[in-house]
């Protein structure tokens, strides 16, 4: 599992630099929905079904915006040579990646295998969630029972992103 | 926007429906199987949105469609605290209460309260994607050429 993984996390990896390089916006976007299926095949890899629906359908709508407003607008991207701020900027990433890597390889050293760890609030939750919310689907349990609060956020989230999409896309003011 | 052929115009008809209806099968099951509020709400909502890409533009008046919409997201959060805060009247008084019987693991009405939570979420999901994507068309319609 961990190969199949890691060939995804490849694949994901080569559509995101073509989507940066792609002359072509069209081709870009499509390049951007490799790196969104992908990641759906590594959730059911993973065994997570819940999160690969709402991903490949998210994906899919996010995808289809994307196509609409890349034909309404132009398809050429401008591309513009480094001048010295660029150059400052592109060295001051390089080395923020060298020093994350760093920090990485002595983590992951002391990480549990993928998929092997157990923890205390994990166990609890796998054991005893069914006899105490009622619910067959231990994820909607967790979701609205135990974790009601972080639901509620997501969903007051959602509507403050729809006040401000309202309010920036409004040329002429409600009557 | 201008609508597509007649093709694709007739087989968004036959497909929209069933669409609509998967969506809310995922909503009512999402107790049940992997899915819930969040997915069947944005499977409803891309419904609607291929409705719309197909027809064109002219064949709704979009910014009464948005109007209402707006009214049933904001409904549909309101629901979701008032259920939260109801928790507050019945046994343990705590927010987020579970205070419905929970019936047979594994019944279409069983685990109290979560149904309700994951229909009115799902509401509230289906609308919030569908704003989002008419605002954007309203505000090319109106733009200047």
């Amino acid at each position: 599992m961990e190969v199949a993984i890691s060939i995804i996390t490849g694949l994901m990896i080569l559509g995101a630099l073509f989507a940066i390089h792609a002359k072509d916006l069209l081709s870009a976007v499509i390049a951007c929905g490799i790196v969104g299926y992908g990641l759906v095949i590594c959730f059911l890899l993973l065994k997570a079904p819940d999160l690969a629906i709402v991903q490949i359908v998210v994906d899919t709508i996010t995808l289809i915006m994307m196509v609409a407003v890349v034909l309404d607008s132009s398809r050429e991207e401008s591309f513009s040579r480094l001048d010295t701020f660029g150059k400052i900027a592109a060295a001051t990433g390089l080395i923020i990646i060298v020093v994350l890597f760093y920090f990485f390889i002595i983590a992951s050293s002391n990480l549990d295998v993928l998929g092997k760890s157990s923890l205390r609030m994990a166990n609890a939750y796998i054991h005893g969630a069914a006899q105490k919310t009622g619910s067959a689907n231990l994820v909607t349990g967790v979701v609205f029972d135990f974790r009601g609060y972080d639901t509620m956020g997501e969903a007051v989230v959602l509507v403050t992103a729809v006040l401000g999409v309202l309010t920036i896309l409004r040329l002429k003011g409600k009557k | 926007m201008k609508g597509m052929t007649i093709i694709v115009k007739k087989t968004a008809q036959l497909i929209a429906g069933m669409i609509f209806m998967y969506g809310i099968y995922v909503i009512v099951h999402g107790h049940l199987t992997p899915g819930g509020g969040f997915a069947g709400g944005v499977i409803m909502a891309g419904s609607l949105i291929l409705v719309i890409l197909s027809h064109g533009t002219d064949f709704f008046s979009l910014v009464k469609e948005e109007m209402g919409t707006t009214i049933v997201e904001s409904a549909a959060t309101i629901c979701v605290i008032l259920i939260a805060t109801a928790g507050f009247l019945f046994g343990t008084k705590v927010f987020f209460n579970n205070f419905l019987p929970k019936g047979n693991v594994g019944d279409l009405v069983s685990a109290g309260v979560l149904p309700l939570y994951n229909i009115f979420v799902g509401i509230e999901v289906a609308a919030s994607v569908f704003i989002i994507f008419l605002s954007l068309i309203i505000f090319k319609e109106e733009s200047p050429k």
